[in-house]
């Protein structure tokens, strides 16, 4: 099968898994020659058994889970599911919503490798994975705080190292030896074509045809 | 025994007190933080029954250093070099993962000279990583020649990419459409010519190693992968071919022009850390195949190795003494950089160890918004519990040489 895919196939196998989803799935997105699936949080352990077992699709891979934050939203994380089927040569994401108390299900029976994905995470959002395991965090130091990955968490961090002479022994200290500055190059007098984010407070009245990322960006090869 | 000719006949030597004398004592080993045989900084925590594993409990992060934090908050151009320090061993790979998501998102093409230069280094690269597993592998299981044989060889190699880049390791080569700078004639015959010497060094270290005894014994059937267990658990790379699933990225979603190379994809049959052997030094001399092809097609492509447009390619360095609008396009690319339009894009390369991947999340700014970076061999470690349970205490080490894990890209 040849690579990439056309766009008119793409569609037709979002518009397929929706069909065969039992509503599972929601919806789906074709951009960037990817199909984009959402999935409702709740029914996610069915949805991605039917991928992986549905003799059209056979998503037997799972590539990969990732978290991704959007702090302005009222369920802010995003939960990634990338899907691979080796004998149809497909690839698929689906996404669902989570937020911090309201655990999502694991999917460690779909899939076994799901187990070091949910922890990771886990340990980078604090999302929790209902009936995973061995929720433990999984790159972070023994007894860290926080989720790192949020956008909320300072790029320093709150704690320091350093091994101390005195008491033979590492200790941990607040952060004081860095200051975090974060250069913003990004140019406020051009580039507010729609699609893009505003980039200075007050932009998005310029641009009347600026919609949501999602929605202008389109579908391009 | 002593005395006694004759055992009494209702003698049982497996009687109740004989049992309690050998109580079973189970044990628990750290393997590592610092072990030669944990390639890197891996902390496993060994559960034993005898000399027999009955868990493995990887504590991985020891490495971890937020790479994907750090880039949220850098242009993307800064944040290429990251990508260099994930899998030290093969540098190269993991950035042309990263600019094949840019150019995607951004509709960048690459011109064919830079694609070619692209595939050649990513074939080097390929070898470079490969060298090292399959030799430190034999090492881990006893042999000492072939690192010492092997390593003479990816020196040759990373002198090839400090000719191309200036840096040995951390290239920070690749940029989005194309490569930094074109490589010069010589460097090109010079590897074409290294292409035609090196499979001897193959067929030296195979000597060594394809038919040795001992690394037979400690390799043939162990750590087996069927083919259902290496999907279920997310593998890629040698990793599924060895247990002779036929997948290659390079082939199945070919990606720069690799799908105008000719090369072999060697499959495994038994699936155990011997196959997986067999598939990498097969893979280096398809790699050494597929380098003559991109030297000689180089040879007759002039052209450029970077897409000419400066609003995302910097421009020569002579043009910026000459041209004012030069000089602006060098200083708006390296301070604000280039924006991409929002939107998300998953793209994956085969790198030596498996399908490396990245999930990139733009809002539209010139930084990434997220930017998750998938390694193959976080996948393979965290196999390593159910691939060692029931097998001896020394199998560990050969289990874990023959998954090919590098902690830079695991721990990120």
């Amino acid at each position: 099968m040849s690579w990439p895919q056309p766009l008119p196939m793409l569609e037709k196998l979002g518009q397929e898994i929706v069909a065969n989803a039992a509503g599972a799935i929601t919806g789906y997105e074709v951009m960037y020659g990817e199909v984009n699936l959402t999935a409702q949080p709740n029914r996610i352990v069915e949805a991605l058994t039917n991928l992986r077992d549905h003799p059209d699709f056979r998503f037997s891979i799972l590539i990969d889970i990732c978290g991704a934050d959007y702090p302005e939203r009222e369920r802010r994380f995003d939960v990634v599911y990338h899907l691979l089927s080796m004998t149809r040569n497909l690839r698929c994401r689906v996404k669902i919503q989570a937020d911090e108390d309201t655990a999502v299900a694991s999917v460690t029976s779909v899939y076994p490798s799901a187990d070091w994905y949910e922890r990771e995470t886990f340990d980078m959002y604090g999302v929790f994975f209902e009936g995973h395991p061995d929720l433990r965090r999984i790159l972070t130091d023994y007894g860290f705080h926080g989720h790192p990955l949020r956008k909320d968490f300072p790029m320093t961090g709150y704690v320091e190292v350093r091994y101390d002479d005195e008491l033979k022994r590492v200790v941990y200290e607040p952060v004081k030896s860095v200051e975090w500055r974060n250069w913003d190059f990004l140019s406020p007098w051009e580039g507010a074509e729609p699609g893009y984010a505003p980039l200075v407070p007050g932009d998005e009245k310029a641009i009347p045809a600026a919609g949501p990322p999602s929605a202008a960006a389109g579908s391009k090869p | 025994m002593t005395g006694a000719a004759s055992p009494a006949e209702d003698t049982d030597f497996f009687a109740p007190e004989v049992q309690g004398e050998t109580k079973v004592r189970k044990f628990n080993i750290n393997f590592g933080p610092q072990h030669p045989a944990a390639h890197g900084v891996l902390r496993m925590v060994l559960e034993l029954d005898g000399e027999v594993v009955e868990r493995v409990d990887p504590h991985i992060g020891l490495l971890h250093r937020g790479t994907e934090k750090l880039m949220e908050a850098r242009p993307y151009q800064q944040t290429i070099p990251y990508f260099d320090r994930l899998d030290y061993v093969c540098p190269m790979n993991q950035e042309h993962a990263y600019v094949l998501a840019l150019e995607r998102l951004m509709g960048v093409e690459v011109p064919i000279r830079g694609q070619l230069i692209r595939v050649l280094y990513d074939e080097i690269g390929r070898i470079l990583n490969h060298i090292l597993n399959v030799t430190t592998q034999a090492m881990d299981v006893g042999a000492l020649t072939p690192p010492l044989w092997g390593f003479e060889e990816r020196e040759k190699l990373m002198g090839f990419y400090e000719r191309a880049s200036g840096a040995r390791m951390h290239a920070n080569y690749y940029r989005v459409g194309g490569v930094r700078q074109d490589l010069p004639p010589e460097l090109v015959e010079d590897i074409a010519y290294w292409c035609t010497k090196v499979p001897r060094v193959f067929d030296d270290i195979e000597k060594l190693i394809t038919g040795n005894r001992i690394f037979k014994q400690r390799n043939v059937d162990i750590g087996k992968v069927t083919k259902e267990e290496a999907q279920a658990w997310g593998f890629s790379g040698v990793m599924v071919r060895g247990s002779g699933i036929a997948w290659d990225l390079r082939r199945s979603q070919p990606y720069a022009c690799y799908d105008d190379m000719e090369f072999d994809v060697p499959l495994g049959v038994h699936g155990d850390c011997y196959d997986r052997y067999l598939c990498r030094m097969e893979e280096m001399r398809q790699s050494v195949k597929i380098m003559a092809q991109c030297c000689e097609r180089l040879m007759k492509t002039p052209g450029p190795a970077i897409n000419t447009d400066n609003k995302i390619a910097a421009p020569k360095r002579g043009e910026m003494k000459r041209s004012m609008e030069s000089l602006i396009h060098h200083f708006k690319l390296f301070t604000e950089g280039y924006r991409t339009p929002p939107g998300e894009v998953y793209a994956a390369v085969e790198a030596p160890k498996g399908e490396f991947g990245v999930y990139l999340v733009s809002d539209g700014t010139n930084r990434p918004y997220r930017c998750k970076i998938r390694a193959p061999s976080f996948a393979f470690l965290q196999a390593m519990d159910w691939m060692s349970r029931g097998h001896m205490l020394a199998d560990v080490s050969a289990i874990l040489g023959s998954l090919d894990i590098v902690f830079g890209e695991i721990d990120r």
